[in-house]
């Protein structure tokens, strides 16, 4: 792995599971009023362990799997606090503290991400 | 990349409660009319809404998850009829067919679609504030 694969490998992954969150949060606020649409949610630590390829690799016959689930893609239906009278199980207060702290959280992630390209661009220039 | 399907999930809902508000304007629009006969009265008009999933797509993905009107259907309320002998449109009892619209539940339906059509710029706002930075990466 090269030196800027390691540096900024792990953000640049988060970014993408990051945003994926974001993307499911809109389509729960934009079907707020279909019937019978159930929102969803995604498990963050599923979606990040799939967009990393090399995460734990077995390299040897007398190694062990570990148990990680992959077959499924981290998507998840949300328990609601109350069901509506058509079936819909969005609740647009919570989707919108959820999506307010998922933009927060993916605005942290490019920060981190800048951070890194600073450092690295420090580097280079031998300042 | 997942943020720019939020510019097509977001336009759908907007298209969509723009649907619903153009109902409602038609509903209240109406909702004073008089017909001859039960069948010619006004009845309210209500979009119904249904998710865009991924196997109803032509190829396109960028509005997966997005909600669309499927159908705008007729209010099943009956149709009250009033005697109004002296109006141009009674029939030859002397009764008129009034619209079923409930102006109350319009402004209801209004206000419900308005405050959707907010939320939903809002969510693209936030979308391209991200875009912006996500973008704004290299400057530093």
């Amino acid at each position: 792995m090269s030196l800027f694969d390691t540096a900024l490998s792990t953000h640049a992954q988060s970014l993408t599971a990051r945003s994926q969150r974001v993307e499911v949060l809109a389509q729960n606020i934009a079907n707020a009023d279909t019937p019978n649409f159930k929102a969803r949610d995604v498990d963050f630590k599923q979606v990040f362990r799939n967009t990393q390829e090399d995460v734990m690799k077995t390299t040897h016959s007398q190694h062990m799997e570990l148990p990680v689930d992959t077959s499924t893609d981290g998507m998840m239906y949300r328990i609601p606090f109350n069901v509506a009278f058509d079936g819909n199980t969005v609740e647009l207060n919570v989707e919108q503290a959820q999506y307010g702290k998922a933009a927060a959280e993916y605005q942290a992630t490019v920060n981190f991400l800048q951070d890194e390209i600073g450092g690295l661009r420090k580097a280079l220039r031998g300042e | 990349m997942a943020l720019d399907n939020i510019f097509g999930i977001g336009g759908s809902a907007l298209n969509a409660q723009t649907v619903r508000m153009n109902t409602v304007a038609s509903n209240l629009a109406n909702a004073g009319t008089v017909a001859a006969t039960d069948a010619d009265a006004f009845r309210g008009k209500r979009a119904v809404f249904k998710a865009i999933l991924k196997d109803q797509l032509n190829g396109q993905d960028n509005n997966k998850g997005g909600v669309q009107v499927t159908s705008i259907t007729d209010d099943p309320t009956p149709i009250k009829k009033m005697h109004d002998p002296g109006n141009p449109s009674a029939d030859k009892d002397g009764y008129v067919y009034l619209s079923n619209v409930n102006e109350m539940s319009e402004m209801v339906e209004m206000m419900a679609a308005n405050r959707s059509y907010q939320n939903n710029v809002e969510v693209i706002n936030t979308a391209r504030q991200l875009m912006m930075r996500t973008l704004d990466i290299i400057k530093s």
